[in-house]
């Protein structure tokens, strides 16, 4: 093992600083980006450690979690399993821009009200989870439970919650209230 | 005021939440710091040896690369009590997984590398890994955690058990598992001239300062520790080595530093609740009326130090016998150091107790609701004193009303639907309700505000805003008009946040200095504020001493219905329920959240959590959450938590108890009892694995 550790840094140490860094441009909440990255960068630490936005939590570095969750180009991913280095163009939505600054999306007051978060670690993740959920059964993507898999939208029952959020962990257990948050979001018309 | 709405029992969003929702509240590693570097930690590879050669050039070849800390060049600790906290100290390896080197450069991409390319070369020794019943190192230790007797006997045991018509003889296991709070271990540190300031994620920024400062030998006035938000504990988030390491990477490098532990390390150095042994030997007439019972423990530590889980004291004040005795005994192992894991004994020791006590049930021939009834003793089985107030058959009874118990058929594996074989069961729940030293201070202003400071810590269980209600009440002001600051050592000393003591110790420290406040507005200033404001500060030192002699203890009772799938053997949990008693309840949202926090943890423990140790390599099979199983979203159908009005004199000012941990405790058995009761197979052994009923069917 040490052997190949070896072999890599003295492979590398030939090539020359520029060769391990990129220029691109990150459209991030609503500012396009210019970053000068170091190619092993996660869009996660990216956004945390360069960009200055630290709403997006680590909990496993992984893609085990959730906790990292944001929208690209609308989609919820795993800002950890994303290489910042091949979002050139790109449209990266975190918690903070949810909605216009002093302002509260929908989900953010559901979650507020039915305590659906006890640490609160996990619940930018959640919060990015559940609007990229929303939108994905709004299109009628269906998901492990789906019955009606030709639907032109799926009803958004508790247990089609309950399966369409089992990426994001939360060890304080606010499950239940996560649940009834995005089931009252639901209900009200899903708030784009 | 007599007009004004008691703060506490209302269901108050948190403070802290919005911030907390849009993403801006803080925690550890996310504050702005000019010219910060980053900190990547070297696990050991060996479980039991020393290193021989520490090769940092590699590492240190690595562009951005600042240094790589090992017992060689790291700066000098004083060891300041847990020798976990001891790093880079000494060549010697304890366990596979202890942090041996670390590697600090300017980016976290650099510093990953790095830790990647340190090359440590290490004599070894044969290791000795794996807890049995007779591992021939068991021994029995001075004392179990916190301090309490290792071993009880009253009356005697073996005479009243031979004697008994009835007997139960079961062992039941628990294995390994980890806390994992979702946000890591993490700290951000930084030297300014001969201070300390640290952001660290913790359950008390106190311990951590009074750790730091004799580490590197600082007054603790020199130390501060900053601790506004934390991503949870559940016990695991006493003082660790990650803040000790990021402050020795700090001055070495004579820059501000942040480290976060990985996932995967927080399965070596974090600590995790011990695998549990426990015989329990229960003796009964044949109408269930205990007459004798034993609960004899066995756990695991390290060789580093000696941590004695509680598990026999669970039964010590729960249920009537006149012969009892617990024992504990202990075998230190080459393994990582065992820690806090919520209700610490309590959890692991209750999945055994309530186990034995429904075979019981079913040995007589007696509902398990009413067999717990028939064992209430009047008074504490073990200390002879009077309880401060004891509502389990309250809990039971409320719980059995509102589950639908009553016309439950006890015959095993009878009821089927489709592929599945469904099973209810009940467990007791008993956790210990403590208040420890605290002080807080308050201000009054001329205009009508307070500010309330206490270096209290909120974890997750909203002792923020419990706190600020408390102090609404006790000054008689509306909550907008008082401001709570906690989590800061520059604050009035408290105690850190564990055994469900948060709420009754700070809130005892609170109430206090803001009756005190209103006694100098009220006596001293004529009912009005100065110009310059009213100041007090006050600690419980003498309230705690003066208490009077009560066995004080939550109550509850946890009920679960489970479906088996017959052919896959999979356990859902339909339903679970529990009912507290556990004081009066200061925040009827926040409350709620904890105990189907604590529910949900306890399922988890059931059915998922297992900590797999590998005795060749001597570590973990698995450590990181995709191999570790906690509960996800899509495990929690139906779950309620409700609990008794209860008003209890003896406690605190707030009259809590504290709810941080009563809910994971007798939850497991609760879902083993209804799987026991929906397929007769009896789990003894957690997580109740597929391998484990389908074992039976043949
Ligand atoms: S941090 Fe990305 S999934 Fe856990
Ligand atoms: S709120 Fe703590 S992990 Fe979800």
């Amino acid at each position: 093992m040490t052997d190949v550790a070896a072999g890599a840094a003295a492979a590398r140490g030939g090539l020359p600083d520029r060769d391990l860094r990129s220029r691109v441009a990150v459209r991030v909440n609503d500012d396009v980006r210019q970053l000068d990255l170091d190619n092993r960068t996660t869009l996660l630490d990216a956004l945390r450690e360069q960009v200055g936005l630290t709403g997006t939590k680590k909990g496993c570095d992984h893609g085990q979690c959730g906790a990292c969750t944001v929208l690209l180009d609308g989609r919820r991913v795993q800002s950890c399993l994303v290489l910042a280095v091949t979002l050139d163009g790109a449209e990266v939505v975190t918690v903070e821009d949810l909605a216009p600054a002093g302002d509260l999306h929908p989900l953010q007051s559901r979650f507020l009200e039915r305590d659906a978060y006890q640490c609160g670690y996990c619940t930018p993740g959640q919060l990015c989870s559940a609007t990229g959920m929303l939108a994905e059964a709004r299109r009628g993507w269906p998901s492990a439970v789906t019955t009606d898999l030709v639907a032109d939208r799926t009803a958004l029952t508790d247990a089609e919650i309950r399966e369409r959020m089992s990426g994001n962990l939360c060890r304080c257990a606010a499950y239940p209230n996560i649940v009834a948050a995005i089931r009252d979001v639901a209900a009200a018309g899903g708030a784009a | 005021m007599g007009t004004l709405t008691r703060a506490v029992g209302q269901a108050h969003a948190r403070l802290d939440g919005p911030d907390k929702v849009r993403g801006a509240a803080r925690y550890s590693v996310e504050y702005p710091v000019e010219n910060v570097a980053y900190a990547w930690p070297v696990p050991s590879t060996v479980v039991k040896g020393r290193i021989t050669r520490v090769d940092t050039r590699a590492a240190l070849a690595e562009p951005g690369v600042l240094a790589v800390l090992s017992y060689e060049n790291a700066p000098r600790l004083t060891p300041a009590g847990d020798p976990e906290l001891f790093v880079l100290q000494e060549p010697a390896v304890a366990y596979r997984g202890q942090i041996v080197a670390l590697a600090v450069a300017g980016s976290l991409e650099a510093a990953r590398e790095a830790a990647g390319l340190v090359r440590l070369e290490y004599d070894t020794w044969p290791h000795d890994t794996v807890l049995t019943e007779n591992h021939p190192g068991l021994y029995q230790p001075s004392h179990v955690n916190p301090s309490l007797p290792t071993d009880t006997e009253i009356g005697n045991f073996d005479a009243g058990y031979a004697a008994a018509p009835v007997r139960v003889d079961a062992t039941y296991r628990t294995p390994a598992e980890h806390n994992n709070p979702m946000e890591p271990h993490a700290s951000t540190v930084q030297w300014q001239g001969d201070r300390l300031v640290v952001h660290d994620a913790n359950q008390g920024p106190g311990q951590v300062q009074a750790g730091l400062a004799t580490l590197f030998g600082l007054p603790p006035e020199r130390v501060r520790v900053i601790t506004e938000h934390v991503g949870g504990g559940f016990g695991c988030k006493t003082m660790r080595c990650c803040v000790v390491l990021a402050a020795l990477a700090a001055r070495h490098v004579d820059r501000p530093v942040r480290l976060a532990l990985t996932r995967q390390q927080m399965f070596g150095v974090v600590g995790y609740r011990t695998p549990t042994i426990q015989r329990i030997r229960l003796g009964a007439d044949p109408t269930g009326r205990l007459t004798a019972s034993c609960h004899d423990a066995i756990s695991q530590s390290s060789m580093l130090k000696e941590f004695a889980e509680q598990t026999a004291v669970y039964g010590r004040p729960l249920y009537a016998a006149p012969h009892r005795r617990t024992t504990h005994r202990l075998a230190r192992l080459d393994v990582p150091s065992p820690a806090w894991m919520r209700a610490p004994g309590q959890c692991p020791g209750s999945f055994a107790v309530e186990s034995a006590m429904d075979e019981l049930a079913v040995t007589c021939g007696v509902d398990p609701v009413e067999l717990r009834i028939r064992n209430e003793p009047a008074t504490d089985p073990e200390e002879g004193t009077p309880y401060s107030s004891r509502n389990l058959v309250a809990c039971l009874r409320e719980g059995a009303h509102r589950f639908g118990w009553a016309d439950r058929d006890r015959t095993p594996a009878v009821r089927r639907a489709g592929r599945c074989l469904l099973g209810t069961g009940v467990a007791g729940s008993i956790y210990p309700a403590r208040s420890l030293v605290s002080s807080a201070s308050a201000y009054a202003g001329p205009d009508g505000a307070f500010l309330v400071q206490i270096n209290a810590v909120d974890i997750g269980t909203g002792a923020r805003t419990a706190l600020w209600q408390i102090a609404a009440d006790e000054l008689g002001v509306p909550p907008d008009r008082v401001m709570i600051r906690v989590g800061d050592t520059g604050l009035p000393e408290a105690s850190l946040a564990g055994g469900s003591t948060g709420t009754a110790s700070w809130g005892w420290a609170v109430a206090k200095v803001c009756r005190e406040i209103r006694v100098q507005i009220d006596d001293v200033h004529g009912g009005s504020v100065p110009a310059g404001g009213v100041h007090a500060q006050v600690d419980t030192t003498a309230d705690i001493q003066a208490q009077q002699t009560f066995s004080r203890y939550a109550f509850g009772a946890q009920f679960a219905e489970v479906r088996v799938d017959v052919d896959t053997g999979e356990v859902r949990v339909d339903r679970l329920l529990g009912v507290f008693a556990a004081g009066r309840i200061v925040n009827a949202l926040t409350a709620r959240s904890q105990l189907i926090g604590g529910m949900t943890m306890g399922m988890s423990m059931a059915l998922l959590e297992e900590g797999l140790w590998d005795p060749r390599s001597g570590d973990w099979a698995n450590h990181d959450l995709a191999t570790y199983h906690v509960a996800g979203c899509a495990d929690i159908e139906q779950i309620e938590a409700y609990w008794l009005d209860e008003d209890d004199p003896h406690l605190n000012p707030a009259g809590v108890k504290g709810i941080g941990e009563i809910g994971i405790v007798g939850t497991a058995a609760a879902i083993t009892n209804a799987v026991y009761h929906a397929t007769g197979v009896r789990v003894r052994d957690l997580p109740v694995r597929l391998d484990r009923l389908l074992g039976h069917r043949a």
